[in-house]
């Protein structure tokens, strides 16, 4: 038995379900906590490894500069990264919110898919912003030089999980405040919340802007994990669906539920993967088809089933309220 | 710019078999269907299955209309291909969207279930016959005619808006003229009234789903014999769609006639200026601008 | 035997009750008014009665069977019919097309009931063909009770039929009402404007926070110093 290799496969597989679990604290935010159905995550977890990427790359030289157009490389480190993809993501979410926050939730929903639709046209066809197609390469690992390449993954992981704590533990701050409070009032029943003298939209907008730039950040570690970005990774599928079915999954309301659901599913989707390889193989090529098919029916009996996840929301909300939720 | 706006007229056609289905669902059912576009996508890829499968194999001639790119396979191919996916539109709605309704789920747990059933199709569709880019006819070259104008049309392409508009005439005739229809129209305008006057909703909810599929999937086809089929086609137009049932005013079926005919003109249009990949933005666009200076759509709609 | 029976029902949306213990009887062709302050349940014992709301507690009869519990769609084939307050028209349907719609169960010739029911409300006549969301508060009311007088039903359900109406329009949708119980259906109206309702009324019933205060016929309910007090502004 392999253990280093079976070792190295499982840290790949936990850092990719930590960078989901990010994804699913933003949408956790915006769903769980507010209401706001956006099915646009593949947009900004676009513009946050994009722009992850270009902060933290310097811009092509030479003969490389033919090949590849780049609008600004920055050679930033790794954290201001992050922290950019975060505030580029923050903003593009605030001129969003701006137009679309007083739409009902499901018209929403509409243009957050026409927003990521709109991104990934963009960086795919303006070749002059980020490579167009062939997306960019080489971006830096943090602290590469410190750990030698059998060992940068476990680094990564570290990194990855640091990064989920702090969110983890901020985003419980706030939903303990009072402004998490109101947000919840928001979703229960906007009406009555706005009649008691909220302003509903700014809070929305706040909600918003806090979850995609949460989901930026997520972005970014991807980029530096898989070290390229290119358009054709933030498909529909990958980038928006699966954090869907991930949040769902682990309880809509629930921090804890929103990271479980994203170990969960994704080791379920690598569970898949194996299920597949026993195929014959004329069937091969259409594995990914069939595992995609698997999470869709998935997301299906959920709903149907068990909307409330595996933890459902969470009871007590505040230390000063105590108890059960009224 | 006259064969663009011919052709944006083709294109909206298509995009209008889809969005009065749309606006249908959402007028009585009350939900943004996410899963419509992919129900082209299938009625698109069934019609494949029985032009070269089916019909194939039971000895259907494969000599083409005259000047057109299809023939008996395609004819009868066409009709079926609109049932079999009324019926799986009908199917989604027993299978999932009725037993949400029953839980007295609210419209954002129906859209979800149905981006859920919209993936499902999807992948069933690159199940069975993969990622490639697919055509009715390979290798058939048609030639256009020449019109006034400088307008160069294919012969296809003006049967595509000949059946449209059969289609919605159609459409026109059996919403006002059959019970049935009229009871649509009500259950629309009030669905609780509906049931107060004794109106059977559920059976409503049927006919609404076998309309909204059938249409979706003559559009699907249409566009496939127009252009090509892949499996993203009906995802890839569901921004067009619903950017055209919004103008019109959602809820309101001549209204996404209309739209839909604006949204293919202007996305043609565009074309003069920047790259055709930027379509669909074009079509968001137009979407957002509605939203902002007149939500209820031009003609204004049933719900709000 | 009395055409509709409510005994000692008890209803509510959600966890309150908002009947208690509420009964009512209506007699075959009589004019039943029910009456009282705003929030005293009598839009949601219609409801109840009707079948879009079930009684926790109690039973209703109609013409002796047990109806509580049956959802509108077989209440409407039994023979009652109702008329909401709001939203109890067709909009974007004509006039011809809303009675259509009343109509839809029935499955013999029912043309004469349009020249019935225009001659009951001949202002309808002339716009048979326009859309209903077009027409004044007054017709589209009269098109609403139209609608359910479709059917030929045995009991009419109003709920506050002259509300929201100038009052040159409420005596004449007051007329309507009587002649439609003078044909021979019994009608259950739940009012606001108490007096007339009270004086066209064989028997009436005062509901307060969900529950009979007092009934008696509609003359000693009018002579009735505390009802006069509460509701008549004497």
């Amino acid at each position: 038995m392999d253990f280093g290799g079976l070792a190295a496969y499982l840290v790949s597989l936990a850092i990719m379900a930590g960078i989901y679990g990010v994804f699913c604290l933003g949408l956790n935010i915006q769903w769980g906590y507010t209401g706001l159905f956006n099915i646009g995550i593949a947009g900004f977890f676009c513009l946050g490894a994009y722009t992850s990427t270009m902060l933290s790359t310097p811009a092509p030289t030479g003969v490389y500069a033919h090949y590849v157009k780049q609008l600004f490389g920055l050679g930033l480190p790794f954290p201001m990264g992050l922290v950019g993809a975060a505030l580029v993501c923050g903003l593009m979410a605030l001129l969003i919110g701006l137009v679309t926050l007083r739409l009902r939730e499901d018209y929403l929903a509409i243009a957050t898919i026409g927003i990521a639709e709109s991104v990934r046209l963009v960086f795919n066809n303006a070749h002059w912003l980020a490579g167009g197609p062939r997306g960019l390469t080489g971006v830096p690992r943090p602290l590469e030089h410190l750990v030698p390449p059998p060992y940068s993954d476990y680094l990564y992981l570290a990194i990855v999980l640091t990064v989920l704590v702090l969110i983890y533990l901020a985003i419980e701050r706030a939903i303990r405040s009072p402004w998490g409070r109101v947000l919840r009032a928001i979703r229960e029943d906007e009406v009555s919340a706005a009649m008691s003298g909220k302003n509903v939209f700014s809070f929305k907008l706040q909600s918003f802007v806090f979850g995609c730039m949460v989901m930026g950040v997520g972005g970014g570690l991807y980029a530096h994990y898989t070290k390229a970005v290119s358009p054709d990774v933030f498909t529909p599928l990958y980038g928006t669906f699966i954090i869907w079915v991930m949040l769902m999954a682990g309880g809509s309301g629930n921090n804890k539920g929103a990271v479980l659901g994203a170990f969960a599913i994704w080791g379920l989707w690598i569970g898949t993967k194996f299920m597949t390889d026993f195929l014959p193989v004329a069937w091969k090529a259409r594995a990914p088809y069939i595992r995609f098919l698997l999470i869709g029916v998935l997301l299906e009996i959920i709903l149907i089933r068990r909307p409330q996840g595996l933890l459902g929301e969470e009871k007590s909300v505040s230390k000063l309220m105590g108890g059960a939720r009224e | 710019m006259a064969e663009l706006i011919v052709y944006g007229l083709v294109l909206g056609g298509i995009i209008a078999l889809g969005a009065i289905g749309l606006s249908l669902v959402y007028g009585i059912l009350g939900f943004a269907n996410f899963a419509h576009g992919d129900l082209m996508t299938a009625g698109a890829y069934l019609a494949l299955f029985l032009t070269t499968g089916l019909f194939a194999d039971l000895g259907v001639s494969n000599a083409v209309f005259g000047p057109f790119s299809f023939g008996w396979r395609m004819a009868l191919a066409f009709p079926y291909a609109m049932c079999i996916v009324a019926g799986l539109a009908i199917l989604t709605d027993r299978v999932l969207y009725r037993r949400l309704r029953r839980k007295r789920s609210n419209a954002v747990i129906l859209a979800m279930s149905s981006l859920g059933a919209s993936f499902i199709i999807r992948m069933v569709v690159l199940i069975a016959w993969g990622a490639d880019y697919r055509v009715y006819r390979p290798g058939l070259m048609r030639p256009a005619l020449e019109l006034p104008l400088g307008v160069r049309i294919r012969p296809d392409q003006i049967l595509i808006l000949v059946v449209v508009v059969l289609l919605v005439v159609l459409l026109h005739l059996f919403l006002t003229r059959t019970r049935m229809g009229k009871a649509m129209r009500a259950t629309a305008d009030n669905m609780e009234l509906a049931r107060i006057s004794g109106i059977d909703t559920e059976r409503v909810v049927l006919w609404t789903w076998w309309i909204g599929g059938a249409l979706a999937a003559s559009g699907g086809i249409l566009y496939g014999i127009d252009v090509q089929l892949h499996a993203e086609m009906g995802w890839d137009h569901l921004l067009p769609l619903f950017a055209a049932a919004i103008l019109g005013g959602i809820g309101n079926v001549y209204g996404a006639l209309v739209g839909a005919l604006i949204i293919g003109v202007v996305q043609q249009v565009s074309t003069a200026f920047m790259s055709p990949s930027y379509k669909p933005a074009v079509a968001f666009l137009i979407m957002i601008a509605i939203l902002l200076v007149r939500p209820q759509g031009i003609f204004g709609g049933r719900r709000n | 035997m009395n055409i509709i029976e409510v005994d000692r029902v008890t209803a509510g949306y959600g966890q309150g009750d908002i009947l208690k213990e509420v009964h009512l009887e209506v007699g075959a062709g009589q004019m039943v008014a029910v009456v009282g302050p705003n929030g005293a349940g009598k839009s949601t014992l219609l409801k109840t009665v009707f079948g879009l709301l079930f009684p926790r507690a109690g039973s209703i009869r109609f013409e002796g069977r047990e109806i509580a519990g049956k959802p509108p769609e077989e209440i409407v084939r039994l023979g009652i019919s109702y008329v909401p307050q709001v939203s109890n028209v067709f909009p974007s349907l004509t006039v011809q097309e809303n009675l259509e719609m009343g109509a839809f169960i029935r499955r013999d010739d029912f043309k004469h009931k349009f020249e019935e029911l225009f001659s009951l409300f001949p202002l309808l006549q002339e716009r048979r063909h326009q859309k209903v969301g077009q027409l004044s508060g007054g017709q589209r009311q009269m098109v609403a009770m139209g609608r359910a007088l479709m059917l030929d039903p045995k009991v009419l359900l109003l709920d506050e039929p002259s509300a929201g109406l100038a009052p040159l329009l409420v005596t004449s949708i007051f007329e309507k009402v009587q002649s439609i119980n003078a044909s021979g259906i019994a009608v259950v109206m739940v009012e606001q404007n108490t007096r007339e309702a009270l004086k066209m009324a064989h028997h009436g019933y005062v509901l307060a926070t969900g529950r009979n205060v007092l009934d008696g016929t509609g003359q000693e309910l009018l002579a009735n110093e505390e009802i006069g007090r509460l509701y008549l502004g004497e």
